[in-house]
């Protein structure tokens, strides 16, 4: 990543096209299925959020969401099981937990905090994923680009 | 060493390259450190395309392989076999979702191509530091657990004692037989149910390899797959079945009249009863909620006519806990609530019956010794109306789903209707007949015209009461004429739902359901019986409403995973589990309270996990705060290169 001095009429023009960079942490068996099923089911959403999928949502460290922020995200996605519903039993409550955490550490540092999310997807809620995908990258949109966090070199 | 990595992006016909240029995903990522071979080709799982994948790997000498293709859900067992094949070891293959996660959902074609690039580039970061990892060896427990004793377990239960497995049959109810036993005629040859089900039913009690367990229910279960721990909890057995002669002489004495479920509620049994005449277990039952006190002092009056002395008053519920490698669900089906049809009178009006109580009217067995008459009066019905959909393919009210069997069973009901009373009329109101099956058009074609049953296309809008007769009120929309009827009985095809018990035993598996609270295979296509939980699986109308013959056929099925499963003496368990860096760990113990398995423990002042119990979650590795454990093949070094690699670095 190279360092970029922006000029004001350049942060204009990047505000104008902004199309945000956005992480989704998916588990794999409720969200990163949910996700399937929207495919399965041809539902279009914008093509901002990369998926990656983990086993389970209690995987996602808060190292991971600041590292895609110091990466250059503007937006993180955690996705899971329904609370009470995990593949794992509980791991779904420890990423719950986190939530909050996270969000007043953003908070604490300087960054919106709504860059984070969390939703619950289960395998049978494409139509849910997709609309949880479209009103994310529609948030991020309005909160500009991420730059607090975003290493320069 | 530098890795040496492989990618292999599908077209998927048209389906992936439509919206994703291939090509460009492919040059993209042979500019990538490490990767040294790449190539597209149109259907990746076609037997030439794994066989490039196996080439690729011998010539190129691959450690690592990127299928970029669909879901893994669907093909990774299929890649990760060819890369074996090819001599790479299995973990070392990764699938990158273009299609399910990429190319179906987007249309603009630059981005969604950008989009490929990343998922896929992120595939390749992971693959790249994957190691080669070995199954580990479990042994498995070679007894499987049913859970429902209607045709679907039967049928499942009897396969895989034949095949040598010990079988334990769970059953609510104090007989098994399930719904199909209330049956009078089968669709579409009129053979009699019982007398097809009876013989099965026999054959569960006589195996020696399988254990009946009746009024049971499963209360818990933990382990995994191959090596389930089970509690079962059993109501009191007043009546001791291996004493009881099935003489009646309790009944006869017995004061308390209840409800006759068998009889859907149109007749009455006492609180000691037997289910019905051919029961299995072969046994009376004492229905302690009806009894009026399992005292001698209150009652007692069975306890003493019973000459063989079965009855025991102080019998208590028991808990059993069985272990067992692999769990069948076959809860079955309800139908849809009577209280919520409350525009067809179901409920307020005696001869506005369900689909299970005309069973009931029909069966020799029944109430009215197979003559169909009334429950008001006892005469016989000249008018009788059967309505169709009666709560399914409404979205709005009620089920949007289409309830599969009704179309049938009410060309049969109509049928049989004309057979016992051959001078009456019977009148369907239908919103389209689907009848596909073997027979099935045939016969409902005959009910039309040999047997003269009315088919009005349309719906009706109510039912009531005028001057002790049923009026119908519907339309006919091919005269486009309002339809009025005076019935004498009204016939509902309910929707099927899934049993009161179904959402219950999800829970308790932690298994899914889906929007309609079926149960939820893991596969709609390719895996139908199997649950997503490994071990468990399922059959019969708790997945969908189906027929007898489709149920069967699942239940064999479902049998059939099952001895696959346990056919080998050991299972291979994920060896992607959890791996502690002791010198990184403090002991802190985090990581104990959050397992969910309960798979680490602290050994000499550090975490350590139990290979066997350990799933592979990860929950540990969020919750260390040093970083000290991780899964192997997702380590934290993996998913930080993944989301470079999705970032666009």
């Amino acid at each position: 990543m190279s360092e970029v001095l922006e000029t004001p009429v350049q942060a204009k023009k990047e505000a104008q096209e902004f199309e945000p960079k956005i992480v989704a942490f998916l588990c794999k068996w409720c969200s990163s299925a949910g996700s399937d099923l929207a495919g399965v089911s041809r539902l279009q959403y914008p093509p901002n959020a990369v998926p990656i999928q983990v086993m389970c949502s209690g995987s996602v460290s808060p190292l991971y969401i600041l590292s895609a922020f110091n990466k250059g995200a503007d937006g993180v996605l955690v996705s899971g099981c329904h609370p009470g519903d995990c593949h794992y039993l509980k791991g779904n409550f420890f990423a719950r937990r986190r939530i909050y955490l996270v969000q007043k550490l953003l908070k604490f540092i300087g960054l919106e905090p709504d860059r984070f999310r969390m939703s619950w997807v289960s395998a049978a809620e494409g139509t849910k994923y997709a609309q949880v995908v479209a009103d994310f990258v529609k948030d991020i949109k309005a909160l500009g680009p991420q730059r607090k966090l975003k290493a320069r070199n | 060493m530098t890795r040496r990595a492989g990618v292999f992006v599908c077209h998927c016909g048209t389906n992936i390259a439509a919206t994703v240029d291939v090509k460009n995903v492919v040059s993209e990522l042979a500019r990538d450190d490490g990767v040294v071979f790449s190539k597209d080709y149109v259907y990746m799982c076609s037997d030439p395309g794994q066989q490039s994948v196996i080439d690729a790997i011998k010539e190129n000498r691959l450690d690592s392989v990127v299928i970029s293709c669909c879901s893994p859900n669907l093909h990774e067992k299929t890649f990760r076999e060819a890369s074996s094949v090819g001599g790479l070891n299995p973990f070392q293959c990764e699938i990158a979702n273009i299609r399910e996660q990429c190319a179906w959902v987007h249309k603009d074609r630059a981005k969604a191509t950008e989009k490929a690039i990343k998922i896929t580039r992120s595939a390749v970061r992971r693959s790249l530091r994957d190691e080669s990892l070995t199954p580990i060896g479990v042994p498995v427990t070679r007894k499987v657990m049913v859970v429902g004793g209607g045709i679907a377990g039967i049928q499942c239960s009897l396969d895989l004692a034949n095949a040598g497995f010990d079988v334990v049959l769970v059953e609510k109810k104090a007989t098994i037989g399930g719904h199909m036993l209330q049956l009078s005629e089968t669709f579409p040859t009129l053979d009699c149910s019982q007398c097809i089900l009876s013989p099965k039913m026999v054959e569960v009690s006589k195996h020696p390899k399988i254990t009946l367990m009746v009024q049971s229910e499963v209360k818990s279960v933990s382990g995994f797959v191959g090596n389930f721990k089970a509690k079962v909890h059993t109501k009191a057995q007043y009546v001791d079945p291996e004493k009881c002669k099935i003489c009646d002489d309790c009944a006869v004495v017995c004061p308390v009249v209840a409800t006759n479920e068998y009889d859907e509620g149109l007749t009455g049994r006492r609180a000691i009863h037997i289910p019905f005449a051919q029961a299995i277990p072969a046994s009376y039952t004492l229905d302690e909620d009806a009894c009026l006190g399992l005292n001698p002092v209150v009652c007692g009056k069975c306890k003493k006519a019973c000459e063989a002395g079965a009855i025991d008053y102080d019998k208590k519920p028991t808990t059993t806990e069985i272990d067992v490698g692999a769990i069948v669900v076959a809860t079955g089906f309800d139908l849809y609530g009577k209280d919520k049809l409350g525009e067809y009178g179901h409920g307020r009006y005696p001869d506005v019956l369900d689909g299970l109580q005309f069973e009931r009217l029909c069966s020799a067995s029944g109430p009215t010794g197979g003559h169909v008459l009334r429950p008001s009066d006892q005469k016989e019905p000249k008018n009788v109306v059967f309505i169709q959909c009666s709560g399914s393919r409404d979205p709005e009210n009620h089920c949007a789903y289409c309830s599969k069997i009704c179309c049938m069973y009410t060309a049969k009901h109509a049928t049989l209707y004309k057979h016992h009373v051959p001078d009456g009329n019977a009148y369907v109101f239908y919103i389209d007949i689907r009848s596909g099956g073997k027979g099935y058009e045939e016969f409902v074609q005959r009910s039309m015209e040999r047997d003269s049953v009315m088919y009005l296309r349309g719906r009706v809008s109510k039912v009531y009461e005028s001057k002790g007769k049923l009026k119908v009120m519907g339309v006919d929309t091919i005269s486009g004429r309002n339809i009025e009827i005076d019935a004498d009985m009204v016939v509902l095809a309910q929707a099927m739902v899934p049993s009161k018990g179904t959402a219950e035993i999800a829970k308790t598996l932690k298994i899914g359901r889906d929007k309609d609270g079926f149960l939820a295979e893991a596969h709609p296509k390719l895996r139908p019986v199997e649950s997503v939980t490994g071990g468990i699986f399922l059959t019969g109308a708790a997945q969908s409403p189906k027929d007898i013959p489709e149920t069967v056929c699942q239940a064999s099925a479902a049998a059939a995973k099952v001895i696959q499963l346990l056919s080998k003496p050991e299972l291979e368990h994920n060896p992607a589990i959890a791996r502690v860096r002791e010198s990184h760990c403090t002991g802190c113990e985090m990581c104990v309270d959050a397992c969910p398995f309960e798979a680490i423990t602290l050994v000499n002042g550090k975490a350590h996990v139990n290979e066997v119990l350990c799933e592979g979650c990860g929950t540990c590795s969020g919750t260390c705060v040093r970083a000290a454990i991780d899964v192997k093949n997702v380590t934290q070094l993996q998913v930080f290169e993944m989301i470079s690699a999705c970032m666009g670095g």
